[in-house]
């Protein structure tokens, strides 16, 4: 099955499957060693950048600032969510997200 | 590989999305088929339609571009008519009531709630008085800026209004230009005070006087040429843009153009940006990334040898070390008050916080606007409104119109500058709310801090991201959406940059304060304001004041605190369907407009 994925509105949202489904502006706990050397960034997330899949597991290129820190950048791949049979689920807000490089 | 949104183009864009727009709303909203709203949404942006943001399902933004914020008579009438009937929605501001219309840093319009099945009568009504909606949004052509009292400034050097309205009427709907890699910001400006803003837009035609083979008439009146006998035309800059964190200065590319060459000039690096514009990246799509690649001369020279058939001028004497708007310093930062037009009568500039006004007072501005000037109306960069056309003998009645107690030519400076885009209300992009709040802001900074007695404008943006829609960064105080952490929990907050400004050397504001929860910006304010007030040299403008401060100085004079300021939103009101109303959980959304 196959599954679109789409970031839309200048940054502001991934669609999957026609659907908006993860917004800007939330706050992110990231095990993000590349964006900054907090042990967890928190990331305000400002803008997607891309969208992508990794077998069940929807990713996301994100640019954000970790208001711990202060680092500002682009994120690698971060999970948002998965797919499974055809039915998108959002990671809870307070998971801890691993960035895969 | 072309992005979605070029593909989307590449299969219908410009003129031919009216047809099938008109054909949705005619056949209601539910008809646009599940698979293919995100690309029909892409594409009403061309006829200036932005679909509102999650919660709001089935309404609209529209944006009206007013040229140069130009409303001849009549059109501010048909503009308060439009947003009183069709212009509310399930919610209702507490501030603002339930119409209103938006005055922008573009000098356009937007109005919200719009249902998809009225756009045909709106535009219908708005056509016959002769406005648009036309490439408000999307990727060509947007609304052209300029001095909004060209043609009747006593400051003017020339007349740009004659060449604005060229460039609408050659570029809006024009299918050689109708489809660029992305937005397309142009300004051009007449007058000496720099209020056309020529700096942060992607072209920008800026006043200058030029020695030409057949020279100018030579100090006459009429704007031109100068007592030299030089020629005056416009300087060309481009690659200028304040968003996503990248703001850049229009870069000179040493061209000058004559007023009826602007439209070959405006053309052709318009034609340069489709062709070598990324269309792969929409992040690197702007055509200041493009000036960054190749700098200004490449783009003078591709311009030269690819676009335009004559031998293009080297740049002229400007005046920019005329320029005051926006500067932060000297007179006329704004247009606000009462000014001399060249033939005798007054333009008056009125202040509209935040640029919003209720539908019954946009009628009852039509009304004045008639009743003492000539009916017509100008909108200026800074979101507020002005008058023109108004006799001597008719300025004291008008003056003393009730109206003009809220629309004021004589603010509270913090009131006067205060500037903020559309926020979380109704926008997809920003962090946090931002039109109440800043609304808010200034009456708690009027009522509690007190400038130096010769400080009479301090502007203070507020933008809810980095899309930087209210021009945060040429401000005095700049305020910019972000998030923080208050006792554990997550919060609406705001970076604090400072010293922002056009002017002959213009200077993007610093940012020294990060993410200072939004409950404690007014204190931060008020703290900055006291340190201002009392280290500052004597007479020394608050732009002067930060440039000779370091970063961390700066940061230790906001000093964020509490104080009696109550900030009722500073949970995350991106999660709400609509964040003033009373059930504002998205559960609560209400239907959309075709499930009524």
């Amino acid at each position: 099955m196959t599954t679109r994925l789409r970031v839309l509105d200048d940054g502001a949202w991934i669609s999957v499957n026609d659907s908006r489904e993860v917004r800007v502006s939330e706050l992110w706990r990231l095990d993000a060693p590349d964006l900054c050397e907090c042990a967890l960034a928190d990331l305000v997330v400002e803008n997607f950048q891309s969208v992508g899949v990794d077998g069940s597991t929807v990713e996301a290129r994100v640019y954000g600032q970790c208001i711990a820190c202060g680092a500002t950048g682009t994120t690698g791949w971060v999970p948002i969510g998965r797919v499974r049979g055809g039915e998108f689920a959002g990671l809870d807000r307070s998971a801890v997200r691993r960035v895969r490089r | 590989m072309p992005t979605d949104v070029e593909n989307w183009k590449s299969e219908v864009y410009g003129n031919d999305i009216r047809d099938r727009l008109f054909e949705f709303a005619e056949e209601g909203y539910d008809s646009i088929p599940d698979d293919e709203r995100d690309a029909w949404f892409e594409r009403f942006k061309w006829w200036g339609l932005y679909h509102q943001r999650n919660g709001q399902e089935g309404y609209f933004m529209m944006r009206i571009g007013t040229p140069n914020g130009v409303l001849e008579p009549g059109q501010l009438r048909t503009v308060g008519e439009i947003a009183d009937e069709y212009a509310r929605g399930p919610g209702v501001n507490p501030i603002f009531g339930d119409a209103y219309a938006d005055f922008t840093t573009r000098q356009s319009i937007q109005l919200h709630w719009i249902e998809l099945s009225d756009v045909p009568a709106i535009f219908e009504k708005l056509e016959a008085n002769g406005l648009s909606t036309q490439q408000a949004c999307g990727d060509s052509w947007r609304n052209i800026v300029g001095n909004p009292v060209a043609g009747k400034d006593g400051q003017e050097v020339i007349d740009a209004w004659p060449v604005i309205r060229e460039l609408n009427e050659t570029f809006k709907g024009n299918d050689d230009h109708a489809n660029l890699p992305r937005k397309w910001k142009v300004s051009v400006t007449g007058s000496a005070d720099g209020s056309g803003q020529g700096d942060i837009n992607d072209l920008a035609f800026e006043p200058a006087y030029k020695a030409v083979e057949g020279g100018g008439d030579g100090g006459d009146s009429d704007g031109d040429g100068d007592e030299s006998g030089d020629v005056v035309g416009f300087n060309v800059r481009v690659g200028g843009g304040l968003s996503r964190n990248e703001p850049r200065l229009a870069r000179d590319i040493d061209v000058w153009v004559p007023p009826e060459r602007v439209p070959d000039v405006a053309g052709g690096l318009s034609a340069l940006f489709r062709d070598y514009g990324d269309r792969e990246d929409r992040y690197n799509a702007r055509v200041k990334f493009l000036v960054d690649e190749w700098g200004a001369d490449e783009v003078r020279e591709t311009l030269q040898a690819e676009y335009v058939d004559f031998e293009l001028e080297t740049a002229g004497r400007d005046v920019r070390e005329e320029y005051t708007y926006n500067t932060g310093e000297g007179e006329r930062n704004d247009l606000i008050g009462v000014h001399d037009q060249k033939d005798g009568r007054n333009f008056v500039g009125l202040n509209v916080l935040v640029g919003r006004m209720g539908a019954s007072d946009v009628l009852d501005l039509a009304d004045l606007a008639e009743e003492y000037g000539s009916g017509e109306v100008r909108l200026s960069q800074r979101q507020n409104v002005i008058v023109t056309d108004v006799p001597d003998a008719a300025l004291d009645d008008f003056l003393d119109e009730p109206l003009l107690d809220h629309y004021s030519p004589d603010p509270s400076p913090f009131m006067r500058g205060s500037v903020a885009c559309t926020g979380t209300e109704f926008c997809s992009l920003s962090i946090v709310e931002t039109k109440n709040r800043q609304v808010r802001f200034a009456r708690w900074l009027k009522a509690n801090v007190d400038l130096p007695d010769d400080v009479d404008e301090f502007h203070i943006h507020l933008s809810g991201c980095t899309a930087s829609c209210a021009q945060p960064q040429i401000a005095d105080v700049s305020l910019r959406g972000m998030k923080t952490r208050k006792d554990g929990d997550p919060v609406e907050a705001l970076d604090v940059g400072l010293g922002g400004g056009l002017g002959e050397n213009p200077q993007f504001a610093r940012w020294v304060t990060q993410r200072v929860p939004a409950d404690e910006v007014p204190g931060a304010i008020a703290n900055l304001v006291e340190s201002f007030a009392g280290e500052r040299d004597e007479g020394e403008s608050f732009r002067a004041f930060v440039a000779r401060h370091d970063d961390d100085e700066l940061d230790a004079f906001v000093d964020p605190e509490e104080t009696d300021y109550e900030d009722p939103m500073m949970h995350n009101t991106k999660r709400t369907w609509y964040p003033y109303a009373e059930n504002d959980s998205m559960e609560d959304a209400p239907p959309t407009p075709a499930d009524d």
